[in-house]
């Protein structure tokens, strides 16, 4: 029998009697239980990450997670769920989670179009397909990490879509993911995204609180793209509560041939830690990872990925913009492994970020390991200030300090949004990026650095 | 705030003065040929460094008067136009800067800018991602908003650009493009011209706007300045070379010399210099 390590937080603890207490009835069959089981083991040898992990680091779960709240378990359809549902501005096929749970009556299920099928996960975790777990298990690098290992023992529901070989989307499938936020809840989910040959489209991601109670959300996608396809990805963590605890993991393996881009806008958030997983499965790719992460107060905000070249041939690019007032921290932690035989990689990372005062801190960690010698690939990371030479060359002509501030800013995030390939969703970003400035401009917060 | 906002509009290059009221009621009280700048025993230092550039300079320029300041390079000139438009990076030790008879020091960059005042820089910025366009508008809107007036609707907006940039032969695909990003030195400085024919100053500071222009294109912009040239509108042009001042004729030419005017004259001064060279006034030949 294993020797169980005897954890140490009352958030370990609690995690593992909720685990105790509610596997039974969380969805799946051998094959998943069988997942879950060997993830929970995991946990509980490792515990919750902590900054002693090179890769947790700067955002220590441990300490952040001082009680494991009450796993989420049903939909709260609230009026503010509602209200929320109603104010939000994407078009195209709606697919809504209430604390993580698919809320079927609340998404466009009519709006399905031709190729696509949608399923929960709660019933794909049932369903007898035979790839099932090899899918959830995503790329291999993330295989070791807590925050997904976590995510793998207790996801209860999400989405299931497939989209079939040669399918073109008209529109995206959007995503939402609401926090009902009457009471403090852990709320585990996991989407799954596979994309057929030749398949292309827009998978829009949004995860945001209706009401105001701190949660805890340890949330995943994952993605299989085949041969050809051309998926974009965009998630907006917006409107979130400063407590929140937020990790979000997106795994992706790519096909050959295939364009893979995701986009992340973290605004408005409390503590959010992304990860991505990313691996090159087929030759002659291009996958781009690229976000803009606005903090303030105490705020945090963590980019950590990986990007496997396993094959070669393969073109990344990484872009990420941060953008760091009041006493917020920024993270990126971007690693790139190109493994022997991946001869021809185009790899390159860049990781730039603004710093408003003086209690703003950034950290960028961008590396790579490279073990082919015929490939190309280079990194940078800059954390500078507002250029106080722009700021006068605007300010001279008459545009105030806070104007004259948010339109470099906006300027700044704009290099890393412009590559949203949706006109629509673009557009929405950049509105979500500009509301943030003005709200900064209506402060008339400036940069004291 | 600005005590004494200028309210004096005048559309693009055509100069005409469509409410010189405040104005009429300021030279009511004075003399008749008014004083639009004053600069008053000015020393200047870099702000985090013990080292001194302006040391004890006095200017006036009158209303309408075409002020050059010629002298040698490192001599303070841009310096001083930094100061008077109100860059931070400079600590004023002692004197004063009167726009109008009224401090400009304790203002900042924009205050000046709605004041009146503005500088053509001798290298102007890039800002990559900002459009030129979205630029423009947020410079004539926000000093719009300081002078208490409505927001300029958009067809009107631009049709004054495009009228101004026609005279400079600024083509349209510059205005497309992200502020100075990837523009020539000379489109640049055309850049500048257009921004100060659409913001209608009263204190024109061009920093070495001849510098990195061809002969065509140092016409084209000295006609965009003299077409701007009126009463109520005062220049001074800051240049290292006669050359420019054969096309905007100065009605008063002054020597700079290690952060001081040593000598003033009329333009027949910038014709001796061309001659002499700086040598004089402190240069190395
Ligand atoms: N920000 C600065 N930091 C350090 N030295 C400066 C700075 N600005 C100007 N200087 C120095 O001050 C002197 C005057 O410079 P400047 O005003 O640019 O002269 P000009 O425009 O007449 O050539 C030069 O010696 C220059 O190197
Ligand atoms: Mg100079």
């Amino acid at each position: 029998m294993a020797i169980v390590t005897p954890l140490k937080t009352a958030a370990e603890q609690q995690l593992v009697q909720q685990y105790a207490d509610s596997k039974a009835e969380l969805p799946g069959g051998p094959a998943v239980r069988k997942l879950r089981e060997d993830a929970f083991a995991g946990f509980e040898a490792k515990g919750l990450p902590h900054r002693r992990l090179e890769s947790w680091r700067y955002t220590d779960l441990r300490t952040l997670l001082r009680e494991a709240r009450p796993l989420a378990d049903g939909v709260a359809v609230t009026a503010a769920v509602k209200a929320r549902l109603d104010e939000l501005k994407l078009e195209g096929l709606r697919l809504v989670l209430v604390d993580g749970v698919f809320a079927p009556e609340l998404s466009t299920l009519n709006a399905i179009p031709e190729g696509v099928s949608v399923q929960s996960l709660a019933e794909a975790l049932v369903s007898a397909r035979e790839d099932l777990t090899r899918i959830l298990a995503g790329p291999s690098v993330g295989n070791d990490d807590m925050g997904l290992a976590l995510n793998t023992a207790l996801m209860r529901d999400g989405v299931f879509v497939a989209i079939a070989d040669g399918v073109e989307l008209e529109q995206p499938i959007v995503i939402v993911s609401l926090a009902s936020g009457e009471e403090e809840r852990a709320v585990f989910h996991r989407s799954v995204v596979l994309a057929g040959q030749g398949a292309k489209g827009s998978i829009i991601e949004v995860s945001e609180a209706a009401g105001t109670a701190a949660q805890q959300i340890n949330g995943a996608i994952v993605f299989e793209t085949a041969d050809e396809s051309e998926i974009q990805h965009v998630r907006l963590v917006t409107r979130q509560q400063g407590a929140t605890v937020e990790v979000q993991s997106l795994l992706a393996t790519v096909g050959a041939h295939a364009k893979f881009d995701s986009f992340a806008l973290v605004a408005n958030a409390g503590t959010v830690r992304q990860q991505h997983f990313i691996r090159f499965a087929g030759e002659h790719s291009e996958i781009g990872l690229r976000g803009v992460n606005l903090i303030n107060k105490t705020q945090h905000s963590d980019v950590t990925l990986i990007v496997d070249h396993e094959v070669p041939h393969g073109i990344s690019r990484e872009l990420f913009k941060t953008i760091a007032g009041g006493e917020s921290t920024g993270v990126f932690q971007g690693k790139v492994i190109v493994r022997p035989h991946a001869q021809k990689t185009d790899g390159g990372m860049k990781s730039n970020a603004l710093l408003l005062n003086d209690g703003a801190t950034m950290f960028n960690k961008p590396e790579l390991e490279i073990f082919a010698d015929d490939v190309v690939c280079g990194h940078g990371a800059t954390v500078a200030q507002i250029d106080g030479e722009q700021l006068f060359y605007l300010m001279a002509r008459g545009l105030p300090r806070p104007q004259a501030e948010a339109l470099v800013l906006q300027a700044f995030a704009g290099e890393a949004v412009e590559f949203v390939a949706d006109e629509n969703v673009r557009e929405l970003v950049m509105a979500e990026v500009e509301s943030w400035l003005k709200a900064r401009e209506a402060a008339s917060e400036v940069s004291t650095v | 705030m600005v005590g004494f906002v200028p309210t004096i509009h005048v559309f693009l290059s055509n100069a005409q003065v469509v409410d010189a009221r405040h104005r009429a009621e300021h030279d009511a009280a004075e003399h008749w040929t008014r004083t639009m700048l004053e600069i008053r025993n000015l020393v200047v230092k870099i702000a985090d460094e013990d080292k001194q550039i302006l040391n004890g300079l006095n200017l006036t320029v009158n209303d309408g008067e075409v002020a050059a300041i010629m002298g040698p390079n490192g001599s303070g000139k841009s310096t001083l136009s930094y100061v008077i438009a109100g860059k931070e990076d400079y600590e004023v030790l002692d004197g004063e800067i009167l726009l109008n008879g009224e401090n400009v020091l304790e203002m900042e960059a924009d205050q000046r800018a709605a004041a009146g005042i503005f500088l053509a820089f001798q290298y102007p910025l890039e800002i990559p991602g900002v459009a030129t366009m979205t630029f423009l508008k947020a410079a004539m809107n926000a000093q719009r908003k300081a002078r208490g007036e409505d927001e300029l609707l958009t067809p009107d907006f631009i049709k004054a650009v495009n009228s101004a940039a026609d005279k400079l032969g600024i083509a349209k695909d510059m205005l497309r493009r992200p502020l100075n990003v990837g523009f020539s030195g000379g489109e640049k400085k055309r850049m500048e011209i257009l921004q100060m024919a659409l913001l209608s100053p009263s204190m024109c500071i061009l920093d070495e706007t001849d510098s990195g222009l061809d002969i065509d294109a140092l016409r084209i912009v000295a006609e965009g300045v003299n077409a701007l040239r009126a009463k109520n509108r005062s220049f001074l042009v800051i240049t290292h070379y006669q050359r420019l001042l054969d096309h905007i004729v100065p009605d008063t030419v002054h020597v700079m010399s290690n952060g001081r005017i040593v000598k003033t004259g009329g333009k027949e001064l910038a014709l001796e210099l061309e001659k002499s060279g700086y040598a004089s006034y402190g240069e190395a030949a």
